[in-house]
């Protein structure tokens, strides 16, 4: 059987979206590791970005934030176009991302403080308030971030995600080192966000629960592909899977083959 | 990365505040830039004292040695501030999160530029201090000659420094190894420490190439008072200027190389002792 054709988005607002993919490939060589895949994430809303190791996630982030670039296709991040205006692009985006973590040989105070020159943080002082209380850093305030654990790390990492309140941001495995109780409100912190300042959230994990409690929507990313999208509660029972976890294991572990990549009839 | 007119000056703060944060919180680094130097001074001193003692000329060793030996020196000093402040970032691992915000190429080679501008110069003025404390160095000796003599060797180091972070770029962390003697190979034809006269001709014309060549061989002429031609300073200058397009040009092609094909993010991932 053919592949069912991804379903159209359904935008939050009638904003225009905040983060537009339109064709995006990425050759290295003779490989394509990201086969022309185009996507949009609308202002309020987190998308799940899914997928195996090796699947295409982390190419896919990196030329979203500008530091791969793209054989052929276009992004627009808040309607400017990343490849052609990329500083200007980028002002109104952030990431965080457990493979990124921030200078360990800096205070968090010092790596907040630089990464808001960076971003362009007019109101500092305010944002660093901020972002502290979000995520219950204040007492590291002066610590070296090489001396906090790998959570509060984390932590960290996501406050400097937040501090230019960006419009696209874009979280690789964000609660990968964290506890359930800090990953919970780390998660209630990040929908309020999105919520709040009206920003699209691009969010990859591999903990399905989490999927599903936190996104409106999942792309399922396998071998550079999006091969399906929908609402990560409605899409099991459509497929006939008991839980996300089992259709995510059904889809990316089937081997390609031409046209028929997965066997999952929607029902 | 797309070009922009006008550098923002922020961003090119914040790769230097980020320096002296680090040299604030750290006597590990801040204890090498004057260490080195002074040690520098202290054994070229007492060799050249030795020197004079020795040749019963009227040669003035003092300005013509132990002078060159800080302008060296200071040189050497401004290479290594540039690839130190870039190997901060390779170290940390912090290429991914330094190149996903706004800051351009430009402003980023700016930043580590002044962080080099700023410690070079505090290594500088310990080694003026202790040339002229201890062995009666006097910058007088070489007028008002001697700020271009510091600006071409200021451009020089900021080129090589340019160069050596493009080459750890391209080919990675392990060719740390081969940056660091970079002016101890060029030292030679560079005639420190002795007129260009002294080398075979052919590589004369080698040395012709290098603006610091025409500094120490001023320097030399001031000292024995027979001034300095200003074309040959105008000339070192230029070199310099030249020296420092191609370096961003080569910098520039690296770093479009390494968007290209992945490396800034491998070298994010990369666990470098």
């Amino acid at each position: 059987m053919t592949l069912p054709r991804p379903l159209a988005p359904q935008p939050l607002s009638a904003d225009p979206p905040v983060l537009r993919v339109e064709n995006l490939r990425k050759h290295y060589g003779q490989v394509e590791a990201i086969k022309g895949i185009s996507f949009q994430v609308f202002p309020g809303e987190i998308v799940g970005l899914l997928g195996v190791n090796g699947a295409g996630k982390t190419t896919t982030i990196s030329m979203l934030l500008g530091v791969l670039e793209p054989t052929s296709g276009s992004i627009e991040l808040s309607s400017v176009n990343l490849l052609r205006h990329r500083s200007q692009a980028l002002a109104g985006t952030n990431f965080a991302a457990v493979y990124a973590p921030l200078p360990g040989n800096l205070t968090v105070y010092q790596n907040l403080r630089v990464f808001a020159l960076l971003y362009g943080v007019q109101d500092f002082a305010a944002r660093l308030q901020s972002v502290l209380n979000a995520f219950d850093l204040h007492r590291f305030r002066d610590a070296k971030c090489g001396v906090l654990s790998s959570g509060e790390q984390t932590r960290v990492g996501l406050a400097k995600a937040m501090l230019n309140r960006p419009r696209v941001l874009l979280l690789d495995e964000p609660t990968a080192s964290i506890d359930p109780a800090s990953a919970r409100e780390i998660r209630t912190t990040i929908r309020r966000f999105a919520a709040q300042a009206h920003s699209g959230v691009l969010w990859t994990s591999h903990n399905m629960y989490e999927v599903e409690e936190v996104c409106s929507r999942v792309l399922f990313l396998s071998q550079g592909e999006i091969v399906l999208e929908g609402d990560p509660r409605k899409l099991p029972s459509e497929y006939g899977k008991p839980t996300l976890e089992d259709l995510f294991i059904h889809v990316t572990s089937q081997p390609p083959d031409g046209e028929q990549r997965w066997s999952v009839k929607p029902s | 990365m797309e070009r922009q007119a006008i550098m923002n000056p922020a961003r090119v703060a914040a790769i230097l505040l980020r320096q002296l944060y680090l040299y604030r919180g750290s006597a590990a680094r801040v204890v090498p830039l004057f260490a080195w130097v002074t040690i520098d001074m202290v054994l070229w001193g007492f060799m050249t004292k030795f020197l004079g003692a020795l040749a019963h000329t009227a040669y003035r060793f003092v300005p013509a040695l132990l002078g060159a030996v800080l302008f060296w020196d200071f040189m050497t000093r401004v290479m290594q501030g540039v690839t130190t402040a870039f190997f901060e970032d390779v170290w940390s691992r912090n290429f991914l999160n330094i190149f996903a915000t706004p800051i351009t190429m430009s402003e980023y080679i700016a930043g580590l530029l002044l962080s080099s501008l700023v410690t070079s110069l505090v290594g500088l003025g310990v080694m003026i201090a202790v040339a002229g404390a201890a062995f009666g160095l006097s910058f007088a000796a070489y007028g008002v000659i001697a700020l271009p003599f510091v600006l071409v060797l200021l451009l020089s180091g900021m080129a090589l420094g340019i160069t050596a972070i493009a080459i750890v770029l391209r080919f990675g962390p392990a060719a740390e190894w081969f940056i660091w003697p970079i002016p101890a190979l060029l030292s030679p034809f560079a005639c420190v420490y002795y007129p260009l006269s002294t080398l075979p001709v052919r590589l004369q014309w080698f040395a012709r190439l290098l603006p610091p060549t025409y500094v120490f061989e001023g320097l030399r002429a001031v000292v024995a008072g027979h001034g300095l031609e200003g074309s040959l300073l105008g000339a070192a200058l230029l070199l310099a200027g030249a020296y420092i397009l191609l370096a961003y040009g080569i910098f520039a092609r690296v770093f479009r190389h390494a968007l290209q094909s992945g490396l800034i993010t491998r070298y994010s991932a990369e666990t470098v002792s």
